[in-house]
């Protein structure tokens, strides 16, 4: 699925990484567990949290994640949003709540890790 | 070649500038990007880690045609049960490391799955030290 896509599904807005809406993610993880999204092995891999700070933008990079998309409306912070430019990440964010963002990627086609 | 990194404890913004500027020297390297990321997610937690439990600590590396060797030492409470530590799951982390995303008692197991080598030693009251080793060419050191 593309990250427009994503958008698409989920009202969601582009934070950074405007260039990159054609980026393809094939598989799905949601967690605000940051050693949880460590643990995982796959690559074009979209991370779904809640966690707005920093350190999801370092565990992202630290796991090749290319993608992240933030709940609830949830704040991407200057710090975040000039590291992750800085590392290639594309940054979303979307009102609905984690399990609905879930929901809804799933049943737009996105694959779950296990 | 030999590099060395200074840890702020507490310091949440700046955590994993060293594992980020380990991950950046790999890559130019032309290290197995598989290899890299276990590299990567050892020294990253150990580096969260001293942010989370210790005042300061360093990370010296190591690097050679064969190994990475990752010592991360730390000024701290130290661990005063390290078979307990190394179970998944127990944390002493507080809630504010919490609310980072961390202290869920994952790091240390996470390490040791990721290591070809881990060494942990630790004396309460003082500190803790980490010693890991990752064999570059993806066999078991």
């Amino acid at each position: 699925m593309k990250v427009e896509e994503i958008c698409s599904v989920l009202n969601g807005q582009l934070v950074c990484g405007s260039n990159m809406v054609n980026r393809e993610v094939t598989h799905a993880f949601a967690s605000d567990l940051m050693s949880d999204v460590l643990t995982v092995n796959c690559s074009n891999l979209l991370l779904i949290t809640g966690l707005t700070n920093v350190q999801a933008i370092r565990t992202a990079e630290m796991s090749d994640i290319e993608c992240i998309l933030f709940v609830r409306n949830k704040m991407v912070t200057p710090e975040m949003k000039d590291l992750a430019e800085e590392l290639g990440i594309t940054l979303i964010t979307c009102p609905v709540t984690m399990f609905r963002a879930a929901g809804e990627l799933y049943r737009a086609g996105m694959k779950p890790l296990f | 070649m030999s590099f060395e990194y200074k840890v702020t404890g507490g310091d949440f913004t700046h955590a994993g500038y060293a594992s980020s500027q380990v991950k950046k020297m790999l890559k130019q390297l032309g290290v197995d990007s598989t290899i890299i990321k276990r590299v990567v997610v050892c020294l990253y937690e150990a580096e969260v880690n001293i942010v989370a439990h210790a005042y300061d600590g360093v990370i010296n590396i190591v690097l050679d045609a064969d190994n990475i060797f990752m010592k991360l030492t730390d000024n701290g409470p130290g661990i005063a049960d390290i078979e307990m530590a190394m179970q998944k799951g127990y944390s002493t982390a507080s809630p504010e490391v919490r609310e980072m995303g961390f202290g869920a008692g994952m790091g240390l197991p996470n390490i040791s799955a990721n290591a070809d080598r881990f060494i942990i030693t630790s004396e309460p009251g003082r500190g803790t030290s980490l010693e890991i080793t990752i064999n570059l060419s993806g066999t078991v050191a």
